[in-house]
């Protein structure tokens, strides 16, 4: 007995030794050199409940991206039946699954059937009853390539807003993706939301269309649009009054060139009047392409569009060969700054939605943390008291145990690389209560034995032995309560899983085969007489 | 020291029928004020809508704040003071989720600063579209569901020796939350549903303990239900997260005095059952009353000086821990004695059933 007593003893000694190595990181950060390469470093996480900062989710519109996979589709199929001369009468997108197309004449039929067969093997083609003899056909995207689509959609986008996220520079974001097209964002230290929900809320499609001069928009917003041609508008707001005002122009419908190009993005300072403004650089083939367009239109007015708003429509004076170009409008830096971001990270697949934003002030975080402490410390205080008055020198023990509990979950949380949130601080309060149970029941037994005229040495065995079953079954439910909820549960939830789950089993460990280490020692080894509990 | 004396016998066995009628009246009550408000009283994690806590330069009555509102169009919100005293500190609940929820923190926050000037402090802002707000409700009901079912398989089977039993019972449980989420049924009722179900499935198979312990945690949890309904409180995300906690506390004490009636029932063959309960009840009463102690007390610093983010959630415990112990004491344990009268009188064969074993 006595034997065995040294090796438990040192069992608690190295977990004691390791809490400590895992938890002196959370606790001071000069280190010497040796301790960094081979010991831990890592700190306890805290929940952006605790330091302040954004949680968002967004849902991307993977719909979206898939109606415009088909806009690229049908321009294809177009390229692709001018090349082989195939007339045709109608060829358009149907919803968010279909091309409709109907040729001109049923001599192309065949040719027609091939093509889809070999280049277009997302789509299913079926002939459907077309008028007199335009032989017509439905393409139907197949799900499986829908599905495909829309992943992809969600994976480019979470790529995107970690470049934009990354460039703006947040530390430690966390950026995932979640069922249902959803992106999980969480951005700790946070301090201005509302620049970070312009930042990666943006769709930052860039697109140059040409400003149609010939019809008037006057005539246009009266419900006269010309085909082709579509009404959109320059919106700005005066940085005094914040008054909004809405320009509209009529452009011609078709996109010249987008941001997709885009090699570089800066924000350049106006030499007149040092405002700022973002200059592009264009790729090789962006290049040409942006020679070519201004080349062909010069004198005209090309307007810079993102995603529909028109930022500015100056006129092409010459033709802008080197692949550069400027965007200018009234911003302040930040904006300039933050649409250079997004320009050079690139467009968004398809639009995101905002579905859940949460975000906490530092100065709530840190007050959170004072409060959650000061309770813990104050309620755990009043228990411990209590403990040694009632059990007296065994209630002392069961304090010790107490005290290596919720060093275990300290550490225990830096080991797995958990997250303390506020309701995990909740978790180790409830903790420090529950977790004294297994040493109320061990010393009630005791109690038990003893009222039967037991030896003391006797006693503790007796108390021990029969109060482990129920011990264990009692615990196991409220573990089993714990792992439900951090497998269903989210964020600060989790936290509170994550304490308690480790509270119990630490609990167990400290409560039972820590404290029996002491009462071993002083009634077998010591063989002391008189069993205070 | 020693709060319960030894050798203390209390006759709570006999007392059975004071304590179901005080349960029943407190699980109509609860559902009689559910009724009344309309459903429970979810907070923004589940209803989606936005909750915005802000601290003012100075005491404000709500209907300024709502006025100041008044520019963005949200004067209908609910305002509430929030956390201590001369912290100017209050909450806007924005319930509507019929408008743009992104970006209406800053425009609150806009309309606040031009009207009680640039010492606004936006402390916590939380959006929840309506979407998420339903998958979060059905998340925390799937949690209780699954966290119940787990445990009556784990108290059947421990208890009982029935790990084949209880698992029979989850397989047909399963197979009937299936065929009813094939219908469509919302989420609620198929966990009223399920729970019926399991309840009856353990009455079938004769899984005795699972059915006091699980009507013991079903009474707590519609109980504190009816606290938070009382004090207007509302369910949020870490409420659901107290509520889980609540039902393993629950088992926790149920489980112990299970415990003992199991040994009880080994050492005295011959003994009434209703004496050997009532005799566990007793001698595990130190315990529970102790233990209930130490997590009231720790509970209690919580709910007082925890601060305003956490004060329902200790509030939620609070009465948890207290039905809890109530219900480990009187529920739980008189039920199995209820149960084993009923099926003594149907099966003569088998008196005593339980100490046959």
């Amino acid at each position: 007995m006595s034997k065995s007593l040294g090796w438990r003893a040192a069992i608690v000694a190295v977990v004691v030794l390791m809490s400590f190595i895992y938890l002196m990181p959370s606790f001071t950060s000069d280190f010497p050199g040796w301790w960094s390469n081979i010991l831990p470093r890592d700190k306890i996480h805290l929940g952006l409940d605790l330091q302040g900062g954004m949680h968002l989710v967004l849902e991307v519109g993977s719909e979206k991206a898939v109606e415009s996979h088909l806009e690229r589709v049908v321009e294809e199929i177009k390229r692709d039946l001018r090349k082989s001369k195939i007339r045709y009468v109608e060829l358009k997108r149907l919803g968010n699954d279909r091309i409709t197309l109907t040729l001109m004449g049923p001599e192309d039929k065949d040719v027609f059937k091939k093509m889809v067969e070999a280049d277009y093997p997302d789509f299913e083609e079926v002939s459907v009853p077309g008028e007199g003899d335009h032989p017509s056909f439905d393409l139907t995207l197949l799900p499986r390539a829908k599905t495909r689509i829309m992943k992809m959609a969600v994976d480019q986008a979470l790529e995107t807003i970690r470049n934009r996220i990354d460039q703006f520079g947040v530390s430690e974001p966390d950026i995932r993706p979640q069922q249902d097209n959803r992106i999980l964002i969480q951005l700790p230290g946070i301090k201005d939301p509302k620049r970070a929900v312009e930042l990666i809320g943006k769709t930052a499609l860039l697109e140059f269309k040409l400003v149609d001069e010939e019809h008037s928009v006057e005539d246009a917003l009266k419900g006269n649009i010309p085909p082709g041609d579509e009404i959109l508008y320059e919106v700005t707001i005066d940085p005094k009054t914040g008054r909004e005002t809405k320009v509209p122009y009529l452009l011609k419908r078709r996109t010249l060139i987008t941001g997709e190009y885009i090699t570089d993005a800066r924000v350049q300072f106006d030499n007149q009047y040092n405002e700022p403004q973002v200059s592009l650089s264009f790729d090789a083939r962006g290049s040409r392409l942006f020679e070519q367009i201004t080349g062909q239109n010069i004198k005209k007015r090309l307007a810079i569009v993102l995603d529909n708003n028109i930022y500015s429509a100056p006129v092409i004076q010459d033709k802008i060969s080197g692949g550069r170009a400027q965007i200018t409008g009234r911003f302040t830096t930040d904006e300039a700054r933050d649409l250079a971001i997004v320009l050079r990270a690139g467009a968004l697949p398809a639009p995101v939605k905002i579905i859940e934003e949460r975000t906490v002030g530092p100065s709530l975080g840190k007050d959170s943390i004072e409060k959650g402490f000061k309770s813990m410390i104050i309620g755990g205080l009043v228990v411990v008291i209590f403990m040694a008055i009632y059990y007296g020198l065994s209630g002392i023990i069961a304090d010790l145990a107490l005290v290596l509990n919720i060093l275990i979950i300290m550490a225990g949380l830096a080991f797995f690389g958990a997250t303390l949130t506020l309701p995990g601080i909740a978790g180790i309060i409830l903790t420090i209560g529950m977790s004294v149970d297994a040493n109320v029941l061990i010393f009630e037994r005791v109690r038990e034995e003893m009222r039967l005229g037991k030896t003391p040495r006797a006693s503790i065995e007796g108390g021990y032995g029969k109060a482990l079953v129920t011990i264990l079954d009692a615990q196991i439910t409220t573990l089993i309560a714990a792992l439900v909820l951090f497998q269903f549960g989210t964020g600060p939830v989790r936290g509170f899983a994550v304490t308690v789950s480790i509270g119990i089993v630490a609990g167990l460990f400290t409560s039972i085969f820590g404290t029996r280490i002491v009462f071993d020692y002083l009634y077998v080894k010591r063989r002391m007489k008189r069993l205070r509990i | 020291m020693e709060f319960i004396k030894a050798g203390i016998n209390i006759n709570f066995i006999g007392r059975r029928n004071i304590a179901f009628t005080l349960s029943a009246m407190m699980i109509i009550a609860t559902i009689f004020l559910l009724i009344l408000r309309g459903g429970p009283n979810f907070g923004v994690d589940f209803s989606g809508g936005v909750l915005i806590q802000v601290k003012l330069d100075q005491n404000r009555m709500p209907s300024e704040i709502r006025s100041a509102l008044a520019p963005v169009q949200l004067e209908d919100s609910i305002i509430q003071e929030f956390g201590e005293e001369g912290q100017h500190e209050y909450l806007i609940r924005v319930r509507r989720t019929d408008i743009e929820l992104a970006g209406l923190g800053d425009k609150v926050r806009q309309a606040l600063i031009s009207e009680f000037g640039q010492s606004v402090e936006m402390r916590r802002v939380e959006m929840v579209g309506p979407k998420v707000g339903a998958d979060l409700r059905q998340k925390a009901l799937f949690a209780i569901f699954y966290a119940i079912l787990f445990i009556a398989i784990y108290i059947s089977g421990r208890f009982e020796m029935k790990w084949l039993m209880s698992i029979v019972m989850a397989l047909s449980l399963a197979f009937v939350v299936y065929i009813f989420s094939s219908f469509g049924m919302p989420v609620t009722w198929l966990i009223v549903i399920a729970l019926i179900v399991t309840l009856g499935l353990c009455w079938v198979l004769r899984l005795k303990y699972a059915l006091g312990a699980i009507i013991a945690l079903i009474h707590d949890v519609t109980i504190t239900i009816g606290a938070f309904a009382l004090t207007e409180r509302e369910i949020s995300l870490a409420i659901i997260a107290a509520f889980l906690t609540i039902v393993g506390y629950s088992l926790n004490d149920t489980i112990i005095v299970f415990d003992r009636i199991r040994e009880n029932l080994r050492r005295f063959r011959r003994r009434p059952f209703e004496e050997i309960i009532n005799k566990s009840i007793n001698e595990t009463l130190s315990r529970t009353v102790l233990t209930s102690t130490t997590t009231l007390i720790v509970v209690l610093a919580l709910f007082i000086l925890g601060g305003g983010v956490i004060h329902d959630f200790a509030f939620a415990m609070l009465i948890g821990v207290l039905v809890g112990t109530y219900s480990s004491i009187f529920v739980a344990s008189p039920i199995i004695l209820v149960w084993e009268e009923r099926f003594a009188k149907r099966g003569k064969s088998k008196a005593l059933p339980s100490a046959a074993r």
